[in-house]
């Protein structure tokens, strides 16, 4: 049977994934992962906050196989759109405060440093029917899924007229049953 | 006289919408010989301009204009501007549809005399039989190419289809098979034979499937009797003072409105955008909408009991792999009312992609619970139930008491509820459809609930007495002799069938009927 070879993550991720903080490097202008060796130049909101922005996406759809590039690239327009409109900058801002002063509540650091995934989700699903955490969360559906480079991740093929449909790559191939 | 035809040009029959039902009529009544116009909002998107890509395919083909949604459906909660999922391009929806071509069965022309009277159900027979519509069936699927009929050999059953079998099988059900589909399973009609794309949802890229749009539509217009008009959105329907009608007014691709004059005028703009039109159109004389003396124009909306499984495996499945729905169990069909509701269910093989599984296996659900069932995307089989859900006054299409749309028309609400009925009938759906799954080593399954919805029928209903009714057995509307409806909103029961091929059987039979009342001047 033709499987799709979605790519073996490296061993460390577990580890980078519950302790994020390791990863990244927040400056002035800019958000750096080191260990993925990419920086994303963060212009209308704050870096601090779209850093935290990228774990709160990972927090809401979590796949491990899934590189923090990919939240990067699901929530980086957000940066874009703040640019242009004050009322979706201040959106985000005002979320990721408010997130931030209940996990400094509860865990004595913010968001982005709490280590374990289930303190995270558990301060997400406190705010989950806010206009804030719908929009992050209606937003990463397509953000996310709909990125061409996280299909084959996926075991998804995409398009596929132009290689001749399956009928040639493997539509009834299944030989388990 | 030829295509193109003038605005003034009041001896031609105008069609709105070029679907299955607008599509096939305004090709029937061209081999006639008779003057059409088939007037379709969208624009013209041919095969080559199809994309294997969900979303950007839902932006090119979707309807997207705004509608509003009411009722506790869970649509309205979820998707509260999107209660339907259909086309707005030439061609309608057999542009995306899956090819599913079953006859309804005998009892399900006799809804109210076979389920009796169930309290909330405004159940009524259709004022046709079966046998009435048997020898259009067979034209039907004589024109259509689908599979099991005609000697045209079934498709072969991909991965999806393979689970679905042995599942189906570990249960005890006998009537397991890849369906009776519109899709060529070998060249046929000048058309290709299906490639096994996996996109059937965005349109055919090999024409093997059946549309309107490329296998029904040119020959019409190759008569030079059928001018298929794109970009043309139907505003309003206007009549004399006989209360006959006498044209539509239409808005071009740049907003600007013309009048075209007609001389009959057909209404095939699928269940929501039909009774908008016609309740649109009222008037002094028709102050209620346009044949609209029964109140049912809206009324008695239907989306056929749906919901869907999926399930995940131990081992890849790769379900996109192939037809979309050539699949099907057709054991729970029947009506069996010891099961504790009456009507009965199909279940046909569904695949999304993963764009669209992301946003519909469980809308708004989000977590490490949702996010691992994705994980496993390339091991879920799955299946989509099409069950019949009982017809109520109270589900119904209305106008926007404020909301407009851009030329100015107030926009379609979709109220909806579901019906005790209903509900029965998807418990069991899923339940049965889990335990397939299981039987042959389902791991997790999903209850996915109804999407938006790609079945609408119901809202312009056939009756054979006036009061219960839109439509008579011709589908021309009982108030108005010049005035027809084309589409699935004829539909006086929904049954447990995918709607589209009794769609086109009535538009074969209808043109038959416009044909021969034309000749005769009656109309």
């Amino acid at each position: 049977m033709r499987v799709v070879e979605k790519r073996a993550k490296i061993s460390r991720r577990e580890f980078m994934v519950t302790s994020g903080a390791a990863a990244f490097i927040v400056t002035n202008i800019a958000v750096i992962n080191t260990e993925e060796a990419w920086a994303l130049e963060v212009k209308a909101l704050k870096p601090g906050t779209m850093r935290t922005l990228i774990l709160v996406a990972r927090d809401i759809y979590p796949h491990d196989r899934l590189a923090d590039k990919y939240y990067a690239a699901a929530v980086m327009g957000y940066d874009e759109g703040a640019q242009k409109d004050a009322t979706l900058k201040n959106l985000i801002e005002m979320g990721i405060s408010g997130l931030d002063l209940r996990s400094r509540d509860k865990h004595h650091k913010p968001y982005a440093e709490v280590a374990k995934e289930e303190d995270r989700v558990a301060m997400l699903r406190e705010i989950e029917g806010t206009q804030f955490f719908q929009k992050i969360r209606s937003g990463l559906v397509v953000g996310l899924y709909n990125n061409k480079e996280v299909w084959p991740l996926m075991g998804y093929e995409g398009s596929s007229w132009e290689q001749g449909g399956y009928i040639h790559r493997g539509f009834n191939d299944l030989d388990w049953l | 006289m030829s295509a193109p035809y003038s605005l003034d040009d009041g001896s031609v029959v105008v069609i709105v919408g070029s679907g299955a039902g607008g599509g096939t009529l305004g090709t029937e009544l061209a081999l006639k010989g008779i003057d059409t116009v088939v007037l379709e909002a969208g624009s013209r998107n041919e095969i080559e301009d199809f994309i294997n890509d969900e979303w950007a395919s839902f932006q090119q083909l979707a309807w997207k204009d705004l509608r509003t949604t009411s009722g506790t459906w869970r649509v309205h909660h979820d998707f509260p501007n999107l209660p339907a999922w259909i086309v707005k391009s030439v061609g309608g929806s057999t542009v995306h549809w899956a090819g599913a071509s079953l006859r309804f069965q005998e009892h399900e022309f006799k809804a109210r005399t076979t389920y009796g009277d169930t309290p909330g159900a405004n159940l009524l027979d259709w004022p046709i039989t079966l046998q009435e519509l048997e020898p259009y069936y067979e034209k039907a699927e004589f024109m259509m190419g689908v599979t099991r009929t005609n000697d045209i050999p079934g498709l072969p059953g991909n991965n999806n289809f393979k689970v679905l079998e042995a599942g189906a099988k570990k249960l005890g059900y006998q009537t397991v098979h890849t369906g009776r589909m519109a899709i060529n399973s070998q060249p046929r009609d000048g058309r290709g034979s299906c490639q096994q794309i996996g996109f059937c949802f965005q349109g055919c890229k090999s024409g093997a499937k059946w549309s309107t749009l490329y296998a029904v539509l040119p020959k019409g217009e190759a008569t030079g009797k059928l001018e298929v008009r794109p970009n043309s959105q139907v505003l309003r329907i206007e009549h004399d003072a006989k209360g006959l009608v006498t044209g539509v007014v239409y808005a071009d691709a740049d907003g600007n409105q013309h009048r075209q004059r007609a001389r009959i005028v057909c209404v095939a703009g699928n269940s929501i955008e039909s009774p908008r039109l016609l309740l649109n159109s009222a008037s002094n004389m028709f102050p209620d909408g346009l044949a609209n003396s029964s109140g049912q124009v809206g009324r008695n909306y239907m989306r056929h009991t749906t919901g869907s499984v999926y399930a995940i495996f131990d081992k890849p499945v790769h379900m996109y792999r192939g037809t979309t729905m050539a699949g099907i169990v057709q054991d729970e069909a029947s009506n069996n009312p010891a099961r504790g509701f009456v009507g009965g269910y199909e279940l046909e093989t569904l695949s999304l992609g993963l764009p669209f599984m992301a946003a519909f296996l469980d809308p708004g659900s989000w977590g490490r619970d949702f996010s691992s069932a994705l994980d496993k995307y390339d091991h879920m089989a799955g299946l989509w139930i099409v069950g019949e859900d009982m017809p109520q006054e109270t589900n119904r299409v209305t106008l926007h008491a404020s909301d407009k749309d851009q030329y100015g028309m107030a926009v379609p609400n979709v109220n909806f509820d579901d019906h005790r009925n209903d509900d029965a009938m998807r418990k069991h759906a899923y339940k049965q459809a889990s335990a397939l799954y299981e039987a042959v080593g389902a791991v997790r399954t999903f209850h996915t609930p109804p999407y938006p919805s790609t079945h609408n029928l119901g809202t312009n209903r056939m009756s054979a007495d006036a009061k219960d009714g839109v439509l008579n057995k011709w589908g021309q509307t009982h108030d108005v002799k010049n005035l027809f409806v084309s589409d699935g909103s004829q539909f006086t029961s929904g049954g447990a069938e995918n709607p589209t091929l009794t769609i086109v059987s009535l538009a074969i039979r209808q043109a038959d009927y416009v044909a021969d009342q034309m000749s005769k001047g009656e109309i």
